[in-house]
């Protein structure tokens, strides 16, 4: 069977029609691959939303739904921004080196104005949503505490600038979403455009 | 057996075309749903005077201001009248309630009625109602008869009646058939220009009914030219294998 | 072994570690490299491979609807359209799935065709034959309960046609279609439970019909053209003289099969989904109305031939029962043919004109099934009904009186 057989050719073109046809499951496994991303009506539902501050008191807190999470809108009092240098040497990150926050959020309040917090609610270790602590040196969180928040799953700490502390399990502080001032009563969560 | 084959294939052929008529004898809609300039003309109408009763409840602006070039300030300048955000569907404002109430049915929703009846029966029927004095709307349609719908474009139009003349069938009975239309009320476009107009409509009832369709087309060509050099290789192959074969 | 050897010496002790195990190699043999099949088959030999190829391609397709589709009478209409829209490429998956529908039975028919033609079905191919006709049935099951899923009119009011059939049969008839349906009328319930069957449970018959088909066909060997059994003359080392190795012979021909079906494939897929109505019929753009009928409905071209044979008949019962005795006369060929002969090529003309009267029949009665019932076509269809039925009733007879032309001993190939 295999006299006067050209084996290259015949390898030439089992390779050639091989690799044409990977080439080609490659490209039909686009559609199905792609069609796990958001749809356009998942989009549409994690487009950005409004938040009114109007009514936000100093020292109060409001969530608002954005794409699942919760987003923690906290007005801080004067005190507690004075609180914020003051616990810097517990933190695990105190200048917000970790890109947890959009470029206008580096600083030390990590907010775009200092008593405006904007942050994710969602705990950097394992997704709990941890409880407001604004109370001052309790018994549970000790004598140096001077108010943020506390995850119950496993006991991550974190400032009222959303700073995780050292000795926690949580590796990173609480993530503050890309968002803009509409109006000095309104701001757009999940959109920077224009103002980035 | 192949050439038998061919041949029933071939003498089958004839049957795809009837498939889908049936509703006599159209004029053809024409539409080009490429025709961009068409399609915005079609998407303004459709704004203006079918949206107030009719949604299209599966499409989304911002997909339309994508596909018919349109910035997010033309959509919300000039199509988005009850939605908010460019990502909304064209919903209806009348309530469903009320919409039953006053036209006995609620307006169906428009995104898919392109392929449901075609775009030739569309524009047939946007350019078929005429005068009706026995309707409650006073109007009647020719492709629809007792239509719940009013002529919303009336004062486009204008007001046309319907002339029939008497025919003989085969059995000798004699029939009403419809011959023609006359305008009794002249409209504020000319007839041509009333047909430009509605076609502009259906070009874009049909782009909305499967918005997709011209990148399919596209990509077709491409999955064909691809699959062709796919076939070379394999049949050089084939035929190089079975040199072993005798 | 050489050292320059070592790669393929790694590969080969893991195979034979696989092989001690699983009988990877001797699996592969058995089905491929050295599963001899006859060397003179022709174009109609393609439609086994590409069934398999739509079955696969109908499993993937579906298996990604499924994760968007909504089993609701609320929501399946719009889960379809969110499909078509939203859904990133959802439009072609879904085109994929419709036009595969349809192809699935083009591919299917043209195989059954084949065993007609050179008597494929005759002894000992019967149970092949059977477990055929198995796969046919429950496609054509998996493709009904497929078809209410997008929930427009035509899904709608085909189920309800097609359930009440089992009205016609008498004391339990109508208690039958209750539980069919799990309600006084086609429900969301009937949709509800067609997604189960449609995804689940005939995909998994459907399965394992095929293995088995497959198994059986490799058990007795390929007929082919000349219905020759090449199994009669071997070589001294005991391969059929006639036979080549499917791997690669056979493997790099259904490749070049498979691309020309792609190239029909995509076409329709990409120029023409809807293929003027008869892949996806207009009025199935239009959401399930329980309250009113469209003007005209027919069931999908894959089963009209059966629907004109129904509507034929003036009886409700007599039609059901002529509708199912269509199919259920297929499963009889092996026994109803006594030729001695297989193939059509040595056969005389009292086959030939009957299967070409049959299949111009068959094809009328697809035609009619998808017209308006007026009198010259239900005549029409009566007449394509007795054709149906007395190629089978006379067939007995007619193989048996045929004037054969004899059989050679090897198959006829030009190379």
């Amino acid at each position: 069977m295999s006299e006067g057989v050209d084996k290259s050719r015949r390898h030439f073109l089992t390779v050639a029609t091989t690799v044409t046809g990977a080439v080609g499951a490659g490209f039909a496994a686009v559609p199905f691959l792609s069609s796990w991303k958001p749809s356009a009506r998942a989009q549409a539902l994690g487009a950005p939303v409004e938040a009114d501050i109007s009514k936000l008191q100093p020292g109060e807190m409001i969530r608002v739904g954005w794409r699942g999470q919760p987003i923690w809108i906290l007005r801080r009092t004067e005190a507690m921004l004075k609180s914020l240098p003051e616990v810097g040497s517990f933190l695990r990150d105190p200048d917000s080196e970790q890109p947890q926050q959009p470029a206008y959020a580096t600083n030390e309040s990590r907010s775009r104005k200092p008593e405006i917090l904007v942050v994710v609610g969602i705990c950097t270790h394992l997704g709990c949503v941890p409880a407001e602590r604004f109370d001052l040196a309790p018994a549970d969180l000790g004598p140096d505490w001077k108010g943020g928040f506390y995850c119950p799953c496993h006991g991550s700490k974190f400032d009222l600038a959303g700073r995780v502390y050292k000795g926690v399990p949580a590796p990173l502080n609480l993530s503050v979403p890309r968002h803009r001032f509409l109006s000095d009563s309104l701001i757009l969560i999940g959109d920077d455009t224009g103002v980035a | 057996m192949l050439k038998r084959f061919l041949l029933v294939l071939l003498l089958s052929t004839p049957l795809v075309g009837v498939a889908s008529s049936g509703g006599g004898h159209l004029e053809k809609a024409n539409v080009d749903v490429s025709n961009t300039a068409s399609l915005q003309r079609g998407a303004r109408n459709f704004m203006n005077y079918c949206s107030g009763c009719h949604s299209a409840q599966y499409v989304r602006f911002n997909r339309l201001g994508a596909d018919l070039g349109l910035s997010e300030a033309q959509l919300q300048d000039n199509l988005m009248f009850a939605a908010e955000r460019p990502f909304d569907t064209i919903q209806v404002a009348m309530p469903a309630v009320d919409a039953k109430r006053w036209f006995g049915q609620p307006p169906p929703d428009l995104s898919l009625i392109a392929r449901s009846r075609g775009a030739d029966w569309l524009f047939g029927f946007l350019t078929s109602f005429y005068q009706d004095d026995t309707r409650a709307t006073g109007m009647n349609n020719l492709l629809l008869p007792g239509a719940s719908m009013p002529h919303v474009l009336w004062e486009l139009q204008g007001i046309q009646r319907a002339v029939y003349r008497i025919e003989n069938d085969a059995a000798g009975n004699e029939h009403e058939v419809f011959d023609r239309f006359e305008h009794t009320t002249a409209g504020s476009m000319s007839t041509e220009e009333y047909k430009e107009f509605v076609r502009d409509i259906v070009t874009f009832l049909e782009y909305i009914s499967e918005p997709v369709k011209l990148e399919r087309i596209q990509l077709g060509i491409w999955v064909m030219f691809f699959l062709l050099v796919f076939f070379l290789f394999a049949y050089a192959l084939k035929k190089e294998y079975w040199k072993d074969v005798h | 072994m050489s050292t320059s050897n070592n790669e393929q010496g790694a590969a080969k002790r893991l195979l034979d570690w696989v092989d001690a195990r699983f009988p990877l190699t001797k699996m592969i043999n058995e089905h491929a490299a050295q599963y001899y099949a006859p060397k003179n088959f022709n174009f109609w030999y393609l439609f086994g491979v590409l069934s398999l190829v739509v079955l696969v391609i109908q499993l993937l397709t579906g298996i990604f609807l499924t994760m968007n589709y909504k089993p609701s009478a609320a929501d399946a209409f719009a889960s379809v359209e969110y499909i078509m829209r939203d859904v990133q490429w959802g439009w072609l998956i879904r085109y994929i799935h419709s036009t595969g529908a349809s192809a699935f039975f083009i591919v299917v028919y043209l195989h059954m065709f084949r065993a007609l033609l050179y008597g494929s079905f005759k002894p000992p191919r019967e149970l092949l034959w059977i477990f055929g006709m198995l796969i046919y049935l429950v496609l054509m099951g998996e493709a009904f309960m497929g078809y209410l899923l997008p929930w427009g009119q035509m899904s709608y009011w085909g189920a309800q046609v097609i359930t009440s059939l089992f009205g016609a049969i008498p004391v339990i008839g109508d208690s039958l279609v209750e539980w069919i349906r799990g309600d006084f009328y086609i429900s969301d319930i009937t949709l509800n439970r067609f997604f189960a069957l449609h995804v689940i449970a005939l995909p998994l018959v459907l399965i394992f019909l095929v293995v088995a088909h497959i198994l059986a066909l490799h058990e007795v060997g390929s007929n082919n053209p000349d219905g020759v059994e090449i199994k009669n003359t071997k070589g001294p080392d005991g391969i059929p003289l006639d036979g080549i190795a499917f791997h690669p012979y056979y493997s790099v021909k259904d490749t070049v099969g498979l691309a020309v079906f792609l190239m029909l494939f995509c076409a329709v897929v990409f120029f023409a989904p809807e293929m003027g109505g008869y892949f996806l019929e207009h009025a199935n753009f239009e959401p399930a109305n329980a309250m009113k009928t469209p003007e005209h409905i027919a069931p999908v071209w894959y089963f009209t031939p059966f629907y004109a044979i129904l509507r034929a008949v003036p009886d409700k019962l007599g039609g059901v029962i002529l509708m199912g005795a269509a199919i259920i006369v297929l499963f009889l060929l092996p026994w109803l043919d006594r030729s001695p002969v297989r193939s059509i090529r040595y056969r005389g003309w009292l086959y030939k004109l009957p299967l070409g009267l049959f299949t111009a029949a068959f094809v009328m009665l697809g035609y009619l099934g998808m017209q308006a019932p007026t009198p010259t076509y239900t005549n029409l269809a009566r007449l394509g009904t007795v054709i149906y039925f007395a190629f089978f009733l006379l067939l007995p007879w007619l193989s048996k009186v045929d004037k054969t032309k004899p059989v050679p001993e090897r198959v006829t190939y030009h190379a």
